[in-house]
């Protein structure tokens, strides 16, 4: 044997999972949306998708390595993570310059700055993207009817997504009833056919995705189903207090960046609450202020400012919210 | 669905290589070492002097005060020197060397493989009986278990909690002794009942021990108010206050003892020792102790005088591994590693884990992702990640509001971690500068 042997305080065991496991636990979650973007938006998914992770870990490579002279950390995934909530986050038709430059902001500007992985205050694709759409609201409003490989990158046919037809029409004065005519089906919306950011139109694999990382156990059903409940709970009470002006809940559960937002976005380990209490807390902020900026704002939707919003809270609900600790509440005595 | 206690836990791999191998008798060793401190509390203060010739189940250290125990030789021979050496904390210890001639018990010991089934003594006699036997919790703890018996006046147990969880990976220890001295235990566990004065006795098992579950369940109809309850396997259920809201749902108010909730809790181990002493007379100098480990030849459960060097065990089951990369006496969750097999097998040890060297070093510490998952599996529902940082920071009085002095120390958080990082290294380090502070803001 050999005559050393290692000695350390206890536990000496360690369970299998590490930070890069899970990261590419997020990213396999994200393969069915990857696979849905490809099969509505052909050749534009796969040229944003790729430009977006690999300027995002090149990025950090670059910085770690120049800036920082830190070691290099691209091999634990999160910036792989990043680069594709980012590009599904964007339409398909955006030019590359474009994504590189919202991949900059993600990862030199919101994660690095803060000293990368663990220390960012906000959802780094969520900043790069809010960007991108304060600095670019052209082309990041104009989403590309889902067509396949049938059309090309960049003369794809656009058209309103439906949560703008329904802003649109409100303001115009019309009611529900006669809009609902002009918007896909709660099925098709279902399925994903409508206009929209290139990973959150289809319902259907982003559920799948959560199947997943619940069942690996990536995430806990804390986050997503508080921002998915109270978005159902508060435009259900909308809609059945005017169903002429307001749309029925599952319209909007299943259109805009709900479903991505909760299930992908929201539970960024980085920049969610620590505690279950926290979570919900936070889940009801982001669904509520969603439905507020959808409702009642100017942008049609507000996904990633609610999240961004909410983020800025985390670390005030990590201090004061705090779980009830074992023998706290004296019982029995 | 099976009992549990509802926050936190982990699942790590059980490992339970031994469960199947029946407890064996180590032969006596040519020496043993035996530390005068075998307990928590004050050290035994010894009685015999350099030359003297002791008996197997000779007091060699008397208790000093109440919270302390006795100490009996494990072996018969001549005391050739008590001197300090180290033990399984690495700190020296005073201890008594002797060096073996052949196996002469005291006289007062009952040999015979015969079970007692009455119990005689009186409450108080029980009581004095496991002071005399220098009886200390077997379960790791070793607490002296006297002063857990007596119940201090206006006070009340309600029912007597035999900890027969084993939740720790690899160990087999109490299983086995389970399923082959169940009726020991069961008696032990009368006995324990009558000091206490309680009429019901409740002896929790995990469910990965279905064959002691069954086993001890079906012993157990012949005893009045003692049941078995299985229970789901879950880390750390063998720790006192968990065990105790799995199984009547009471929860152990922070800083005060399981008596405040109505129970006194014991390990299945100390109720065997403790039918031994007062059955059979025969003091606490040996236990049953798991050598084990996955690149191990022959790992199994042996009978162990105490003072018997750990290399004696290690050879009686085939010897120390050529991979071996870390020896841990206790369990891998809780035990602690050690960096000799010269010290000796105590009244807490109940088992000892060779680990191979690819799974011996820690993993690289890389950043806190605030994945929450330490958070999660606390046990005690503190936040391990923020008790680090604060401790990392010095922050202390911050770490005391958030109740790092609660912490148990199971592990759970470290364990988890996927960044690897060394939370319960940092706690500790954090609770030991908060009790130090604690006590001198005392004494002001």
């Amino acid at each position: 044997m050999s005559n050393l042997l290692n000695v350390s305080p206890s536990p000496h065991l360690h369970g299998t999972e590490t930070t890069r496991k899970l990261m590419f636990g997020v990213v396999l979650a994200l393969v069915p949306t990857l696979v849905t973007s490809v099969y509505y938006f052909g050749w534009g998914a796969i040229i944003v998708t790729l430009t977006s992770v690999v300027s995002c870990v090149l990025f950090e490579y670059l910085i770690q390595k120049f800036i920082l002279k830190r070691p290099n950390s691209i091999t634990d995934g999160s910036a792989i993570v990043t680069g594709l909530l980012l590009a599904f986050n964007l339409p398909s038709n955006i030019p590359v310059l474009l994504v590189v430059i919202g991949s900059f902001v993600s990862i030199a500007i919101a994660k690095m700055t803060f000293g990368g992985l663990g220390n960012n205050p906000f959802n780094p694709a969520l900043v790069g993207r809010v960007f991108m759409l304060i600095s670019f609201p052209v082309q990041m409003t104009s989403w590309p009817v889902p067509s396949g490989f049938n059309t090309g990158y960049t003369d794809a046919v656009t058209g309103a997504t439906p949560l703008a037809i329904l802003k649109e029409g409100i303001n115009n004065g019309e009611q529900i009833s006669s809009l609902m005519e002009k918007i896909p089906s709660h099925m098709q919306m279902f399925y994903g056919y409508m206009g929209g950011s290139m990973g959150e139109i289809a319902a259907v694999a982003l559920l799948i995705g959560f199947a997943w990382m619940l069942f690996r156990k990536i995430i806990t059903w804390h986050i997503p189903v508080s921002v998915i409940g109270s978005v159902a709970i508060f435009t259900s009470i909308l809609w059945l207090v005017n169903p002429e002006q307001n749309a029925d809940p599952v319209f909007h559960l299943l259109t805009g960046g709900i479903l991505l937002g909760a299930i992908f976005m929201a539970t960024d380990y980085v920049t969610s609450p620590m505690n279950p209490v926290a979570m919900i807390i936070y889940g009801c902020g982001i669904g509520v202020i969603t439905v507020i900026i959808r409702v009642f704002g100017a942008y049609p939707e507000g996904v990633s400012f609610a999240i961004l919003i909410m983020n800025a809270f985390v670390p005030l609900m990590n201090s004061y919210i705090k779980p009830v600790r074992f023998g706290e509440e004296v019982k029995n005595v | 669905m099976l009992k549990t206690f509802p926050a936190g836990g982990v699942h790590p791999p059980e490992n339970k290589i031994t469960a199947n191998a029946p407890i064996q008798y180590l032969p006596v060793p040519e020496n043993v070492i035996i530390p005068v401190s075998q307990h928590i509390g004050a050290p035994a203060t010894p009685v015999i002097n350099k030359g003297d010739y002791v008996k197997t189940g000779q007091l060699i250290a008397a208790a000093k005060g109440y919270v302390s125990s006795n100490i009996h030789s494990s072996v018969s021979g001549k005391v050739n020197k008590i001197d300090n050496a180290p033990d399984s904390s690495g700190y020296k210890q005073p201890s008594v060397f002797i060096d073996i001639e052949g196996d002469e018990w005291t006289d007062t010991i009952d040999r015979s493989p015969e079970i007692i089934q009455e119990v005689v003594l009186t409450s108080e006699e029980i009581i004095k009986k496991c002071v005399e036997s220098g009886i200390v919790g077997l379960g790791g703890a070793t607490f002296p278990s006297h002063v857990k018996l007596t119940i201090p006046s206006g006070r009340k147990c309600e029912v007597l909690i035999i900890n027969g969880v084993e939740c720790e990976p690899y160990l087999t220890s109490d299983h086995r002794l389970m399923l082959e001295r169940g009726e020991e235990v069961l008696i032990g566990t009368t006995i324990l009942m009558k000091a206490l004065k309680v009429e019901s006795a409740m002896i929790g098992i995990e469910s990965n021990k279905p064959d002691a579950i069954s086993h001890m369940s079906k012993l157990a109809t012949d005893f009045k108010g003692i049941t078995v309850i299985g229970l789901e396997v879950k880390y750390p259920q063998g720790a006192e206050k968990q065990l105790i809201k799995a199984l009547i749902n009471r929860e152990v108010p922070t800083g005060r003892l399981p008596l405040d909730v109505g129970t006194v809790v014991h390990n299945v181990g100390t109720a065997f020792a403790v039918y031994e002493a007062v059955q059979k007379n025969k003091p606490l100098f040996e236990r049953v102790v798991t050598i084990t480990g996955k690149s191990l030849k022959h790992p199994g459960n042996f009978f162990v005088r105490t003072g018997t060097p750990l290399s004696s065990l290690i050879d009686a089951a085939g010897g120390l591994p050529e991979d071996t990369g870390k020896i841990v006496a206790g369990g891998p969750m809780m035990g602690k590693a050690i960096n000799t097999t010269d010290v000796p097998v105590v009244k807490g040890m109940s088992g000892v884990v060779l680990i191979p060297l690819t799974e011996s070093a820690r993993m690289k510490i890389n950043p806190c992702i605030r994945c929450a998952k330490c958070v999660s599996v606390c046990p005690l529902n503190l936040e391990p990640y923020l008790l680090m940082t604060l401790t990392e920071k010095n922050l202390v009085e911050r770490a005391e509001k958030e109740r790092i002095t609660d912490c148990m120390e199971c592990g759970s958080c470290s364990f988890i971690c996927p960044a690897g990082r060394p939370l319960l290294d940092y706690i500790r380090l954090g609770k030991s500068i908060i009790l130090k502070m604690i006590r001198e803001r005392n004494l002001k």
